[in-house]
C-alpha cells in the first residue's frame, strides 16, 4: 500500500486534518470522507463539468484534483454558496430563470458562473456562453442557464453600487 | 473509473523533481496540471509507481520579456498565458490561439509544459511552438538541454523527453514588427480538441511574400509544418492562383485519420479551407501592417 498523506484543508469554511490515500480523487475526498454530496461526479475524466468546484478562487474539475495535492487549499462546492432560505444571488437566479431541471449538472453550473463574475464581472452573453462551454445540460437546453447568468451578473452589479451609494 | 496505486510526492525545487524521476527509473510521472494525467490515470491507461508532484515548485510559472524573445516558465496556466499582456502584445497568434484552448476550469489548472509533454496531436500549444520556432528547456538530474520543437514531437502522445527529463521553460522568439499572422480551427463544440486548425505568420516584401510560416494540426500523428507550400509562397506576390497552389500542396502532404469525429477525406478538405482563410487574413494583416 503506498504511504498515506496528511492534509489540512478548509471546505467551505470548516478545517479538516485527514490522512488520504495517494490515488483519492477530491470528488471522492468530498463526497465519501466529507459527506458534501452536492458535488456530482458524471464522467470523471473532466468532460462534463458536473463536479466542478472552487479551488482556492477558481473552478476546477475535482476529478481531476488529488486530495492528496490539496494540503493548506481553501475549497469551496456548492454547498457553501448558499442555503435554500438564505440563497446566493447566483442561486437565486438559476432559481428564478427555471435554469434547471433535473439538478444534476447545477452544482457544476453555478461554482462555473462564480468563476466567471469573478474573472468577467462584464461578461457579454457570448462569454457567458463560452465560459459555460465546459458544463454540459442534457435537460434544459441551456438558454435559461444564460438567461439566469446574466440575471446574476446584473443583480451583483446593481447591489455593489447600492452599497457604494449607501 | 478510479486511477490505480501510486506514491505521491511533492517536490519544492526542479532539482528534487528530477532527483525523484531519477529515482523512479522509468516508473515516475510528473503531475502539473493533471488535466489530461488524471484523466489517462482514471480510466487506467498508465500505472506510475510514484507521481512527482510539481505544483509547489516556486518561480515555474511566468511569461517575462527577455529580449528578442518571450520566456514562459513550464508551469504557466493555460489561464495566465490567455490573459498575459505581453503575448497579446508580441505573440498575438499565440493570443488568439490559446481561446481556443479547453474550458475555463481546465485552463485554471492545464500547463504550457504539460500540455507539451503530453503532445495530443489536436492540442494547440504543440502546433504553436512549432509555428514559432520555440525551444524547450529540459532538465533532467544528468543536465540540462535545449530542444527545438521542430525536434521534440516524434508521434501521438510521444515526444523526445526521456522518462526522467522535466521540461522547465519554453523560449519563444518574438514576432518582428508587421507580422502578418491568422489562427484558424474548426473544432464541434467550443474548447473540444480541434478536427484541423491551421495557423499562419508572414510578412510583406515589397509586395511579395517574405518568411511564411504554416503550421497545421489534426490531420496527422503530430502537429507540422507545411514546408512545400511555405516554400511555394515565399519571395512570390500574392495571386489567388499562388495561393491555390499552397492549398493543393498542402492537401496532397496530408495523411489525416479516420476517427468518430471526422473522416480522412473530411479532414483533409477542412485544412485547405482553413488554410486559405487564414493565408489571406494573415496577408491582410501584414499589409495593413506595412502601411502603418
Ligand atoms: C475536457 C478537456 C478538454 C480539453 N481540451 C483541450 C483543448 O481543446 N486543447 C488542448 O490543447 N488541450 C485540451 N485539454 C488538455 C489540457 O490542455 C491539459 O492541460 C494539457 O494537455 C496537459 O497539461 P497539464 O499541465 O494538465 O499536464 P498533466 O496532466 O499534469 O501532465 C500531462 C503529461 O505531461 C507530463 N508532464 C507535465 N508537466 C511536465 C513537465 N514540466 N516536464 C515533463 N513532463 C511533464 C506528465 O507526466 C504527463 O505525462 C483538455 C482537457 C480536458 C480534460
Ligand atoms: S465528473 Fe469531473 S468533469 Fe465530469
Ligand atoms: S438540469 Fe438536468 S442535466 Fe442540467
Amino acid at each position: 500500500m503506498p504511504e498515506a498523506v496528511s492534509i489540512r484543508i478548509t471546505v467551505n469554511g470548516v478545517t479538516y486534518e485527514r490522512s488520504v490515500e495517494p490515488r483519492l480523487l477530491l470528488s471522492d475526498f468530498l463526497r465519501g470522507e466529507l459527506g458534501l454530496t452536492g458535488t456530482h461526479v458524471g464522467c470523471e475524466h473532466g468532460v462534463c463539468g458536473a463536479c466542478t468546484v472552487l479551488v482556492n478562487g477558481d473552478s476546477a474539475r475535482s476529478c481531476l484534483f488529488l486530495a492528496a495535492q490539496l494540503d493548506g487549499a481553501e475549497v469551496k462546492t456548492v454547498e457553501g454558496l448558499g442555503t435554500a432560505q438564505a440563497m446566493s444571488p447566483v442561486q437565486k437566479a438559476f432559481h428564478e430563470c427555471h435554469a434547471l431541471q433535473c439538478g444534476f449538472c447545477t452544482p457544476g453550473m453555478l461554482i462555473t458562473t462564480m468563476d466567471i463574475l469573478s474573472k468577467f464581472p462584464d461578461a457579454d452573453d457570448e462569454q457567458i456562453r463560452e465560459g459555460l462551454s465546459g458544463n454540459l445540460c442534457r435537460c434544459t437546453g441551456y438558454q435559461n442557464i444564460v438567461r439566469a447568468v446574466r440575471m446574476a451578473a446584473d443583480n451583483i452589479k446593481a447591489q455593489a453600487q447600492e452599497e457604494a451609494a449607501s | 473509473m478510479k486511477p490505480p496505486p501510486f506514491e505521491y510526492l511533492a517536490v519544492d525545487s526542479v532539482d528534487a523533481a528530477v532527483g525523484a524521476l531519477a529515482e523512479a527509473g522509468g516508473d515516475g510521472k510528473i503531475i502539473a496540471g493533471g488535466q489530461s494525467l488524471l484523466p489517462m490515470l482514471n480510466f487506467r491507461l498508465l500505472r506510475p509507481s510514484v507521481l512527482v508532484d510539481i505544483n509547489r515548485v516556486p518561480d515555474l510559472a511566468y511569461v517575462r520579456d527577455d529580449g528578442d524573445r518571450i520566456r514562459i516558465g513550464a508551469l504557466t496556466r493555460h489561464y495566465m498565458l490567455q490573459t498575459s499582456e505581453l503575448v497579446a502584445a508580441q505573440l498575438p497568434v499565440l493570443h488568439e490561439a490559446m481561446q481556443h484552448v479547453a474550458h475555463l476550469a481546465i485552463r485554471n489548472r492545464g500547463t504550457i509544459g504539460g500540455s507539451l509533454s503530453h503532445a495530443d496531436p489536436a492540442a494547440e500549444l504543440p502546433m504553436m511552438t512549432l509555428l514559432l520556432d520555440a525551444n524547450l528547456d529540459v532538465r533532467s538530474a544528468s543536465g540540462r538541454r535545449t530542444i527545438g520543437a521542430q525536434d521534440f514531437f516524434l508521434g501521438a502522445l510521444s515526444t523526445a523527453l526521456e522518462e526522467d527529463d522535466m521540461v522547465v521553460a519554453i523560449d519563444v522568439p518574438k514576432l518582428p514588427a508587421r507580422t502578418g499572422w491568422a489562427f484558424e480551427e474548426v473544432s464541434r463544440r467550443s474548447g473540444d480538441f480541434a478536427l484541423a486548425c491551421v495557423a499562419v505568420t508572414l510578412s510583406n516584401r515589397e509586395d511579395k511574400f517574405g518568411r511564411v510560416r504554416i503550421g497545421m494540426m489534426g490531420v496527422g500523428e503530430t502537429p507540422m509544418r507545411a514546408s512545400e507550400a511555405e516554400a511555394l509562397l515565399e519571395g512570390q506576390p500574392y495571386s489567388d492562383g499562388l495561393v491555390d497552389a499552397a492549398i493543393n500542396a498542402i492537401r496532397a502532404s496530408v495523411e489525416p485519420n479516420t476517427d468518430l469525429h471526422a473522416s480522412s477525406d473530411y479532414r483533409r478538405h477542412l485544412v485547405g479551407i482553413l488554410a486559405e482563410r487564414a493565408i489571406r487574413k494573415a496577408w491582410t494583416r501584414a499589409m495593413e501592417g506595412s502601411d502603418a
